[in-house]
């Protein structure tokens, strides 16, 4: 290893050479300053064009072809190329060994912010968070990807580009509603998901017998009709995760469209703990590698130059535009998470008495890193703001809550504000903006109708007052009528029961489906 | 622990290119009408450039549930003046769903750049001629010549000096043909040598090796190589389109619309087998002029109509610029069917004795107006002098032509036509 003392580049230029020395100074400073624990690292260099490629395919390396990531191609590129859009310095995929792309026209001072960022930041985070830990395998999702793009090939050849081109569609409408939220379910084991696709399917082929065709189909012996409680024990109602439950009980998929639709299901679960810490996330990255740069620095590891050019860049990512301001689009997750961290590493080390009486447990115990490893282990976004949004970061940033009720003619309340009376209804009402139960709708499957026409009945519960948009739902529905091939039905009641509106959707005749 | 870096930047890009291809299968209709849109508003020659096409994001949305409405809290940032229990006035009605929409908004028509051969194919696929660019048209060939590999016979000029070398160097080194310098040494050492029986010794071995030298020539002709040349048919590189069309008062924009796809369809069909293509636009009334193709098409003119001053002028221009030896040189004409009655005699010696021996191709596009049916339109003087010539031999071909669907079709009969002619001819 080089001596500590040296600069590990100088101007912007890089090579092969200097990316290994920043990755170990970087590493140096992580590990046994900051004590992180992390995935090891694989650090590839891509061009701008592969870096589109990439945010075409939802970020990951590999993935089965649908013409939606087309879609998302051309118009990405397309304003690349007008100049609407920079491209992301970096990309980072939770998996194991944790791969980050670093776009090969970043300056030597930009690829050490990247990798202090991404390689220790956001790979710490994802193999400590605890959601990321319950919900995703980071051993076996580049595996299972894989997988699943053999998998979608191989179907299309057996079964026709179309058909697994409806069964995706219909899959991904519903990929948001394809998540188990609560724990309970045993954790995700893709590598034996995949051995056992392979095995299910090598059975069928073993056991097929064409005569079993021709055996005329007997009376059906459906006898009593189950009673509610029954049924709906047994097709395990109510259920949240639609797509789950079309996999299990859908009365004609087929075998593969099942496994197509488990593979849609297990990408939503994978990508599920991301939306649910997206500002614990930025601010742990953004946070060490602001800490990693400032140690290289002291160390004289960088030039005054190269740190100055850093701040420019880091101050650009943690930019809070004002409300009012026209580039303000919602809260900034690197402004938010690396103002949190921040105030967090103040209360630790030198708390005034507002702290000491908010944080008790925190507030001078003098071990920020502790701390902080503590925290983002244990948190999400929702409960991490809850917890440690501070009266004095609420000041920071002048929050105010705004009350918007459509009935009120008068206009919109402002509800709170940043003063003693309105810290905690602020800081509920911020953390409320960030829990998933509250961001995606809230439906469910309530029941089958079997002894009847075997129509399916979904339940939204409308909460304060947000129901479906009509257009996009009579979408969703059709595609999830074309799964079930029978009627579904939705219908939306507010918390008293009273509906509010009711959808039906007939399945359209798809041969694949038959 | 070990840090792997890996340079991903020399992997095949363009991962994405069959999604990209799904995409425009998918979107295939609507991409097609945005083609033939933008196909509308272009000029001839910028018809196959590619670029960006437009189309709506209605068919290829991809549907999610989503919420609107409702009661809103948000927490905001920058409070200025605000105080607990202010009352805020909505901005407006609609803007009260400005910017918390969310994702649906940005994407409603979608923009996107197609590639040259996308664009294309989209537009001839739209015309039905999927495998146009495989009927032979009649074409002069001229015969080129290629390089084909060497040959054990051949013209001395042809000797290829470095293949017949390195051959006879392989054949010399596999025989051990004495090297020269051998030689020069042991003649060396004889001069030096005192010694009777090495001198000998060493003039017979000199001897030895000077016949081997003779047994094994420097350069034998089995050596020799020639380089070979075939001869290919070659096709003249370059085409002339002519556009001849009267704009006489009687032409309706209807009919010019009609003239202009048809004149476009043959520009993309010749681009795709001549590497150059040159466009002339005559248009005439009682007398014909050179114009850009903006006048052709749209500049106003009036008076009477005689068709022989147009050929008059294809016949001059041919003559100065385009050699029939070099140049393809094909003719389409449009007109309502409007001649003079005296320009006949006029019209049909020019046709056949200067025009139609050197163009390729002549073709005479008759066009009516919109919802006229042409099975009922009762022969035009032109078209009854151009069937009169056809009739007698001439090679023309004549077609009617109403609604804008038909010119695909028409386009396409009067290729087809011509190369089943070809192949019952030869």
């Amino acid at each position: 290893m080089t001596a500590t003392d040296q600069l590990l580049f100088e101007g912007a230029d890089w090579d092969f050479r200097t990316l290994q020395r920043i990755c170990d100074a970087c590493e140096h400073v992580a590990r046994d300053e900051l004590g992180l624990d992390v995935y090891p690292n694989q650090i590839e260099v891509i061009t701008a064009e592969q870096m589109l490629d990439a945010y075409s395919s939802v970020g990951m390396p590999l993935f089965y072809k649908h013409w939606s990531f087309g879609k998302h191609f051309a118009f990405q590129e397309a304003s690349y190329r007008k100049g609407l859009m920079g491209l992301a310095y970096e990309i980072v995929i939770n998996s194991s060994p944790c791969i980050s792309y670093l776009m090969e026209e970043n300056t030597a001072t930009m690829q050490t912010l990247v990798i202090a960022h991404a390689a220790f930041g956001h790979n710490h985070f994802f193999k400590n968070n605890y959601l990321f830990k319950q919900w995703t395998d980071a051993d076996g999702i580049l595996d299972y990807l894989e997988f699943a793009k053999r998998y979608v090939a191989h179907c299309e050849e057996r079964h026709g580009r179309l058909a697994v081109e409806h069964t995706l569609d219909a899959a991904h409408a519903l990929m948001s509603h394809g998540i188990d939220r609560y724990p309970g379910k045993k954790s995700l084991d893709l590598r034996a998901e995949e051995k056992r696709a392979g095995r299910r399917r090598a059975h069928e082929e073993s056991a097929f017998n064409d005569l079993w065709r021709t055996v005329p189909a007997g009376k059906v012996k459906s006898g009593a009709i189950l009673d509610v409680e029954r049924r709906r024990q047994m097709l395990g109602l109510p259920q949240e995760n639609l797509l789950y439950f079309l996999e299990k009980t859908a009365p004609r998929l087929r075998p593969w469209q099942r496994e197509l639709l488990r593979i849609v299901r297990h990408i939503a679960q994978y990508f599920y703990p991301q939306s649910q810490t997206k500002v614990m996330n930025e601010g742990t990255a953004t946070y060490v590698h602001y800490r990693i740069m400032s140690r290289l620095h002291q160390q004289g590891r960088l030039t005054d130059g190269n740190f100055l050019e850093f701040l420019q860049s880091h101050t650009n990512v943690v930019f809070q535009p004002e409300f009012d301001d026209p580039r303000y689009s919602g809260f900034n997750p690197y402004a938010l998470g690396f103002a949190m961290m921040q105030d967090i590493e103040r209360i630790v080390t030198n708390p005034e008495a507002e702290d000491r009486e908010w944080f008790p447990d925190i507030a001078g115990t003098g071990d920020t890193m502790g701390v902080l490893r503590d925290i983002w282990a244990n948190y999400r976004d929702e409960s991490f703001i809850s917890q440690f949004m501070s009266p004095r970061l609420m000041r920071h940033f002048r929050m105010f809550h705004l009350h918007d009720d459509p009935e009120d003619r008068s206009g919109i309340l402002v509800d709170a504000i940043h003063n003693e009376r309105g810290y905690r209804r602020l800081r509920r009402e911020l953390a409320r903006q960030y829990d998933v139960g509250f961001i995606d709708a809230n439906i469910e499957v309530v029941d089958v109708d079997l002894a009847g026409d075997r129509r399916l009945m979904l339940r939204h519960t409308v909460v304060k007052g947000a129901q479906l948009s009509e257009a996009d739902t009579k979408r969703v529905l059709q595609h999830l009528a074309d799964l079930w091939s029978y009627d579904v039905s939705l219908v939306e009641s507010d918390a008293s029961g009273t509906v509010l509106k009711e959808y039906v959707a007939n399945p359209r005749n798809i041969s694949v489906a038959a | 622990m070990a840090i792997h870096i890996v340079d991903r930047r020399l992997n095949p890009g363009s991962k994405s290119l069959e999604n990209r291809q799904r995409f425009l299968r998918r979107a295939k209709a609507l991409v097609q009408g945005a083609v033939k849109k933008s196909s509308q508003d272009r000029d001839i020659k910028d018809v196959l450039e590619g670029g960006e096409v437009s189309v709506p994001i209605d068919g290829m949305d991809e549907p999610r549930f989503r919420r609107e409405g409702g009661t809103r809290d948000m927490v905001l940032p920058g409070n200025k003046k605000f105080i607990e229990g202010d009352i805020l006035p909505r901005p407006n009605p609609s803007g009260g769903k400005g910017r918390g929409a969310g994702e649906g908004d940005s994407e409603d028509t979608f923009r996107f750049v197609l590639s040259r051969d996308e664009f294309v194919d989209l537009f001839l696929d739209d015309l039905e001629l999927p495998d146009l660019a495989k009927r032979k048209l009649a074409e002069v060939e001229s015969q080129g010549i290629r390089r084909a590999g060497y040959t054990t016979s051949g013209s001395p000029a042809n000797i290829s000096v470095s293949r017949t070398v390195s051959r006879a160097l392989a054949r010399r080194v596999a025989l051990r043909r004495p090297r020269p310098e051998v030689l020069a040494a042991l003649e060396a050492e004889l001069e030096d040598c005192r010694d009777e029986a090495r001198r000998a010794e060493l003039m017979a071995e000199i001897e030895a090796l000077k016949a081997k030298i003779r047994r094994i020539p420097f350069i034998d002709p089995i050596d020799i190589r020639y380089r070979r040349f075939e001869t290919v048919p070659k096709p003249v590189a370059q085409a002339v389109m002519f556009c001849l069309m009267d704009v006489s008062g009687s032409m309706t924009e209807h009919m010019k619309d009609l003239a202009k796809r048809f004149y476009m369809l043959l520009y993309v069909f010749l681009k795709r087998r001549y590497r150059h293509v040159e466009i002339v636009f005559i248009r005439h009334t009682d007398r014909a002029e050179e114009v850009d193709e903006q006048t052709f098409f749209y500049g106003p003119a009036s008076g009477g109509t005689l068709v022989s001053s147009a050929l008059q002028a294809m016949h001059d221009i041919v003559r100065s610029r385009f050699r029939p030896d070099d140049w393809n040189i094909y003719a389409a004409q449009a007109s309502d069917g409007d001649n003079s009655y005296a320009d006949g005699e006029v019209t049909s010696r020019l046709l056949t004795d200067m025009i139609l021996p050197v163009t390729q191709f002549f073709a005479y596009l008759e066009v009516g107006q919109e919802n006229g049916l042409s099975y009922e339109m009762p022969n035009s003087s032109l078209w009854t002098l151009y069937e009169g010539l056809r009739a007698s031999g001439a090679p023309l071909s004549m077609r009617k032509v109403n609604e804008r669907s038909e010119i695909f079709p028409v386009f396409h009969d009067l290729f087809q036509r011509r190369s089943q002619q070809e192949r019952t001819g030869s």
